[in-house]
């Protein structure tokens, strides 16, 4: 394959991205050929498929519904165009010509077989990329804020700490076999977009009095049957400690995490149950137990990773470009695309971008191989060959100037990747639900699809303003229906598909969890019921007032009570 | 049972002593946890005495027969229960030095899991031990070259590695 990869000839290599060294990339190919073995191992007969279940688990590989799944990991959300050129290839030979962007910062192919799985895991490590850990009872592929490194409200970019949690937690000796999975998110902004508070642990970088750098550590958020925002372990943990004192959680986790039953074994639970004074004086017991020497902390081997994260040679440009604000009264349509999908960058003259992968009435997190390559064409056009993938599914272009905002949007646009629907009603994070999943219990891609048919109308959309909807197909919450502004949960009745609706949720630092709107209503009656909370929004608000705000101002009985008298006895809202 | 140690099988040396029976007056026994403040208490010198250890037990207790023991087993109800992992390294921590033996259905491919948390010996079931031959044994000892994390028992951490590298 190397061959014929044309990113090798393309000198706009990204600069901003964690390279493998001789260690690193011996380990990914350790797993491969460790992996093939026990593929063949299973085929012989000598691990039974439960035995072989968590060792493929731990590859990223799934039994679905129709076919087995491979979830690849993309670290952090970064991604470069090299690699995404990798991730449309395989999507050509081993699946059906396209991949499904989750809210992990992983890829799913939905169709590999076994037997090939094995060459995708090495296809992945000829390009630096793999699916360790993106399932299983370990700690999963850690996750952090998609604007990393080019936010403006950054205090530290968190690639750097996540990368460095990335490494100690590969293939731990004792913690690849945890009571449930673990998530890890890390953002080093004040404004929270990696949802750290719905984590088992998220990381919060802050500084200290004395201005050093370190973490807030919270513990025992999370989503599924039994939603926790997390709480607060400590305000404060400085960067020396920092891989101790997760040791000293994991350990506590592990030995006193339930086993009993897998719905009570995330460390929500234990949490839970004992309160966190008493799980925070464990962690603290342990912690001054060990011998934290031993594997002491590194500065130079951070500082060595954190070099990869340094800033791509930006030019010196004025704030604004001239160029852009012309062209976006020449071409209104672009005009909306750089008014909702383009963000703020730190540096002037540039803007973050945002590639939906949301257009109206498609598949939420969908890419074909097409418009894979388009990403990637796109990213070395016009950003320094890097990419980011998001916790709400779509992708991001994170340093791309003003002056090319407009021939990026025309390249996009000629791939169906220019929705400008970034944040809107439409940009919709749904889970594959029935149509793939073994464990659902009703559709939600084609609830999300008819929903966002209902509001195509894009300025209607932007009148709208920011709104999260997010949808999911059973208790598990994998669309993270609980933390969406409106979520929509799919359960079964009696045989029949019903959707249960809440009003609410808010994954930032000040999460929430949503309320419960009142009975399941059909799948036809979604749109209805969705428009009818949306209008009643608008017609509430106060000048500048976002959904959660005025649902926060004014009480959850006031929309419940417009439903009421819209569905006249209220029996079927 | 099989017990696996270097990657063989070897024979076990060691015996389990039931609840109802006897001390015996030499030779290597293993009791039981319920049994080990007696034993300690009234075994011959000359015996080597060792214990089994459910995966729950508490380090603590464990400390004062510690200077007596020569070896420990800790025992895994499942293969998927990783407590056995943590408590052994707790008992590292605490200072014991004789042989760790995990003992339950545990997989060739858990080996490297083992030896880096400090175990010496896995003891599978026979059935087990058919399915994954002296082969697969040998094969995951020495696969794993390096691991990420330091402090663990491990051929040596990618970590140190670096250094190494960087320093010449
Ligand atoms: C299609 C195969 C999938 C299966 C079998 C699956 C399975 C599960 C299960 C069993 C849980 C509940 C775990 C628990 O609470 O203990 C869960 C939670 C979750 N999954 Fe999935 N999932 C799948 C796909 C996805 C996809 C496509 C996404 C992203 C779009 C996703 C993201 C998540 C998230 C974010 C959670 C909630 C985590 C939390 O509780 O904190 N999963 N999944
Ligand atoms: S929420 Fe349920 S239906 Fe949706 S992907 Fe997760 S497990 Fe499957």
């Amino acid at each position: 394959m190397t061959a014929h990869d044309p990113s090798l000839a393309r000198p706009n290599t990204p600069v901003t991205t964690y390279r493998y060294d001789e260690f690193d990339a011996a380990f990914v190919r350790e797993r491969v050929a460790e992996f093939r073995e026990q593929v063949r191992r299973r085929l012989e007969g000598s691990l039974t498929e439960e035995e072989f279940r968590p060792f493929r688990l731990m590859n990223g590989l799934y039994l679905q519904l129709h076919a087995y799944m491979l979830r690849v990991a993309i670290p952090y959300g970064t991604l470069t165009a090299r690699q995404m050129r990798r991730l449309a290839d395989i999507a050509d030979k081993y699946d059906r010509g396209y991949g499904h962007f989750t809210t992990r910062q992983n890829l799913q192919y939905n169709w590999p077989k076994l037997i090939d799985t094995p060459d995708i895991l090495e296809a992945l490590a000829e390009v630096e990329m793999h699916a360790i850990q993106t399932s299983g009872n370990c700690i999963r592929n850690v996750t952090a804020d998609h604007f990393s490194g080019v936010a403006p409200d950054e205090i530290e970019d968190p690639r750097a700490t996540a990368e460095f949690l990335r490494q100690w937690s590969s293939a731990h000796p004792e913690f690849s076999f945890l009571p449930r999975k673990f998530k890890i998110a890390v953002t080093g902004a004040e404004h929270d977009r990696a949802a750290i508070m719905v984590h088992d642990v998220g990381l919060r970088i802050v500084k200290n009095a004395a201005g050093e750098v370190g973490y807030q550590v919270v513990i025992g958020g999370g989503l599924g049957r039994t939603p926790f925002v997390g709480k607060v372990l400590r305000d404060y943990v400085p960067r020396a400690d920092l891989l101790a004192y997760l040791e000293a959680v994991m350990r506590v986790y592990n030995r006193f995490g339930r086993r009993d039953n897998k719905y009570k074994a995330r460390i929500k639970i234990l949490v839970h149950e004992k309160g966190i004074e008493e799980v925070r004086a464990a962690v603290e017991a342990e912690f001054a137990a060990m011998d934290r020497s031993a594997f002491s902390y590194d500065p130079a081997e951070f500082e060595r990773i954190a070099g990869f994260f340094t800033p791509p040679p930006y030019e010196a440009l004025p704030a604004e470009s001239a160029k852009l604000r012309a062209e976006r009264v020449t071409h209104p349509a672009f005009g909306n695309f750089a008014e909702v999908n383009a963000a703020p960058h730190r540096v002037p003259g540039y803007a973050i971008v945002t590639v939906s992968l949301k257009p109206i009435g498609g598949i939420p997190g969908d890419a074909t191989s097409q418009q894979m390559r388009v990403l990637a064409e796109a990213s070395e056009r016009f950003g320094f060959g890097e990419l980011r993938i998001s916790h709400e599914q779509n992708v991001i272009l994170p340093h791309v100037k003003q002056d090319d905002l407009f021939d990026l949007w025309k390249l996009l646009d000629g791939a169906g990747l220019a929705t400008a629907n970034a944040g809107l009603v439409s940009d919709i994070i749904s889970c594959p639900g029935l149509d793939y999943c073994a464990l659902a219990t009703a559709r939600s891609i084609p609830i999300a699809q008819a929903i966002s048919k209902r509001f195509s109308d894009l300025s209607r959309q932007r009148r709208i303003g920011k709104l999260g909807i997010k949808i999911s197909g059973c208790i598990n919450a994998c669309g993270h229906h609980h933390v969406g502004a409106i979520g929509i949960l799919g359960l079964e009745k009696k045989g029949q598909e019903s959707y249960q609706i809440t009003l609410g949720g808010d994954p930032t630092f000040s999460a929430s969890i949503g309320e419960i709107l009142g009975p399941g209503v059909t799948a036809e009656q979604v749109p209805d019921v969705i428009e009818h909370i949306v209008d009643f929004y608008l017609a509430e608000r106060q000048e500048g007032e976002t959904f959660i705000e005025t649902w926060r101002r004014i009480g959850h009985a006031r929309f419940k009570d417009v439903l009421r008298r819209e569905g006249e006895d209220g029996a079927d809202i | 049972m099989a017990l696996i140690s270097e990657g063989r099988f070897i024979e076990d040396a060691w015996r389990r002593l039931a609840d109802e029976e006897a001390l015996p007056k030499s030779g290597k026994i293993i009791v039981s946890l319920s049994r080990l403040e007696h034993a300690v208490a009234h075994l011959d010198a000359g015996v080597a005495l060792g214990v089994l250890a459910p995966n729950t037990t508490e380090p603590e207790p464990l400390a004062a027969a510690l200077p007596r023991l020569s070896l420990i087993s800790i025992v895994f109800p499942a293969f998927a229960d990783g407590r056995g992992f943590s408590l052994a390294r707790l008992i590292r921590r605490a200072g014991f030095t004789g042989e760790l033996r995990a003992s339950g259905r545990l997989l060739a491919d858990q080996y490297r899991h083992a030896l880096g948390c400090g175990f010496d010996t896995i003891e599978i079931p026979d059935d087990l031990a058919e399915r994954q031959d002296e082969s697969q044994w040998q094969a995951e000892r020495t696969a794993h070259a390096r691991t990420y994390q330091r402090g663990y028992v491990a051929p040596g951490s990618i970590l140190e590695a670096r250094r190494k590298a960087a320093a010449k």
